[in-house]
């Protein structure tokens, strides 16, 4: 079970004991990890579940497709650094990642 | 299924029989039943007649945000209403468009509903709900959509646009005009007196641009289209400019007027639910999401086909009219546990269908739910 540390915005961390093959999204709510609403449920198609991963860790990530792209493009908070964490699958090699959150979801 | 037919018997009559466009299904608050069978037996359906000619009704949850998802097959151009556009008026928004060019537009204005500046107008949205309120008459009958829902709706409209507050009034004017056509919605607006409407809300606003232009201190909704390179210059194209006025007029207020009625009526027919709120206002936000489910604003969305595509087993071709049915897909038991009932603690309320999917979700969901 790799370990991932999210950080949300007010600074707080949590690090969370990751089950492979679930989405980043799906880890952190059933973690209780505040500040990722994820509306849509995990099909990205609503945009609430925005997170910021730490360049060293986007490679281990790969890249997001062009619907992923579509929704992020909808954010005013936007960055080079933008996931939504749907569509991130938890893998092994991503043990000591470290995600931020976004102020706020929209 | 004309005005003066009986209604089909929603359990038994064949399916050719509905018609889903049918504006009574909704002013007499019968359509749970056909949807239901809809969803059940024929979730998308294509009904071959219907006064704004042949579409598919898709019903769920699952498959409309599926639609919704795919914007290269199912596209928002050239509208997105059941009924197509009128041509004395040829008005352009963002929401009847596909990116690239929606894109660009929304992004301009999307800044101003960030939950950063929406904690800004939080307090103003508080004092004038709870303004309202207490000029509210005791033990007296009276119209809580025009003394509560209406007048809440017009002033935050005001303000967002920055419109003189003493022609508010206005605004709930135009907002029916827009949203009331015959021939695109079903509605029972006069034509002319549409037209001669909403060029005055072009001129008005026309003139609000040339007074506002490069004040660099404000932060409506008009200065940031001025101040975004992409809109800076929308003002001359004024069909594009009415357009996505009358698209953030309607927006901000025909949906929040009717969900802060619906929300009233949820609660007065749920009187469990009403005691559950008084006891903990705790629940608020949850209710708030619920209220949006349950009241579903928009009833529907309706996209276009780019392309012959299968879906769900059936044959789509291109041209076809796809309509989402929201408030079917806020009733999927599939998805929504009990969906029927007013509930206003579940586990996960915000997973309604209400504001959209994809990239035309609603970019005013924050501040609606405030």
């Amino acid at each position: 079970m790799p370990k991932i540390t999210v950080i949300e915005y007010n600074g707080q961390d949590h690090t969370i004991e990751a089950e492979t093959g679930k989405s980043l999204m799906q880890n952190a709510l059933d973690n209780m990890v505040p500040g990722i609403d994820a509306d849509c449920g995990g099909a990205c198609a609503c945009g609430t579940c925005h997170c910021f991963i730490e360049e060293t860790w986007s490679e281990t990530t790969g890249e997001a497709d062009p619907m992923e792209e579509a929704m992020l493009g909808m954010r005013p908070d936007r960055t080079d650094a933008s996931r939504l964490s749907c569509q991130i699958e938890v893998t092994d090699d991503m043990n000591g990642m470290v995600v931020r959150l976004p102020e706020y979801q929209m | 299924m004309n005005q003066a037919e009986k209604l089909p018997d929603p359990k038994t009559a064949p399916l050719a029989q509905f018609d889903l466009s049918a504006p009574r299904l909704y002013e007499q608050d019968v359509w749970r039943p056909y949807f239901a069978r809809l969803r059940k037996e024929d979730p998308v359906h294509y009904q071959e007649e219907s006064p704004f000619g042949p579409f598919w009704s898709v019903t769920r949850f699952e498959d409309i945000m599926a639609v919704e998802s795919n914007h290269e097959a199912f596209s928002s151009e050239p509208t997105i209403v059941i009924g197509d556009l009128t041509e004395d008026l040829p008005v352009e928004m963002f929401i009847a468009m596909d990116p690239p060019k929606h894109d660009l537009q929304r992004r301009a204005v999307q800044p101003v509903v960030a939950p950063r500046n929406l904690a800004q107008m939080e307090s103003l949205i508080r004092s004038r709900g709870g303004e309202i309120l207490d000029n509210l008459p005791v033990g007296e009958t009276f119209n809580w959509v025009d003394r509560v829902s209406v007048n809440l709706t017009t002033q935050m409209l005001a303000t967002l646009f920055d419109f003189p507050f003493e022609e508010r009034q206005k605004l709930t004017y135009w907002s029916d005009l827009a949203a009331g056509s015959p021939e695109m919605a079903g509605g029972n607006i006069d034509e002319e007196e549409r037209i001669t409407g909403l060029m005055d809300c072009l001129e008005t606003f026309t003139r609000i641009w040339h007074e506002r232009k490069g004040r660099e201190d404000s932060f409506d909704l008009i200065s940031l289209l001025q101040r975004d390179p992409n809109t800076a210059d929308l003002v001359e194209r004024p069909m594009e400019y009415l357009g996505n006025l009358l698209l953030l007029i309607v927006g901000g207020n025909d949906t929040t007027r009717n969900s802060a009625s619906g929300g009233v009526l949820a609660l007065n027919q749920s009187p469990a639910e009403y005691d559950k709120l008084r006891a903990n206002h705790g629940l608020i936000p949850g209710m708030v999401s619920e209220i949006i489910r349950w009241q579903t604003p928009l009833m529907h969305m309706r996209r276009t086909a780019t392309q012959d595509i299968e879906f769900k087993g059936q044959q789509i071709k291109t041209g076809d009219k796809i309509v989402l049915w929201y408030l079917s897909g806020n009733r999927d038991e599939s998805t929504i546990d009990k969906a029927d009932d007013f509930i206003i603690d579940r586990a996960n309320p915000r997973h309604h269908i209400s504001f959209g999917f994809g990239v035309h979700r609603c970019m005013g969901n924050r501040l609606a739910e405030m």
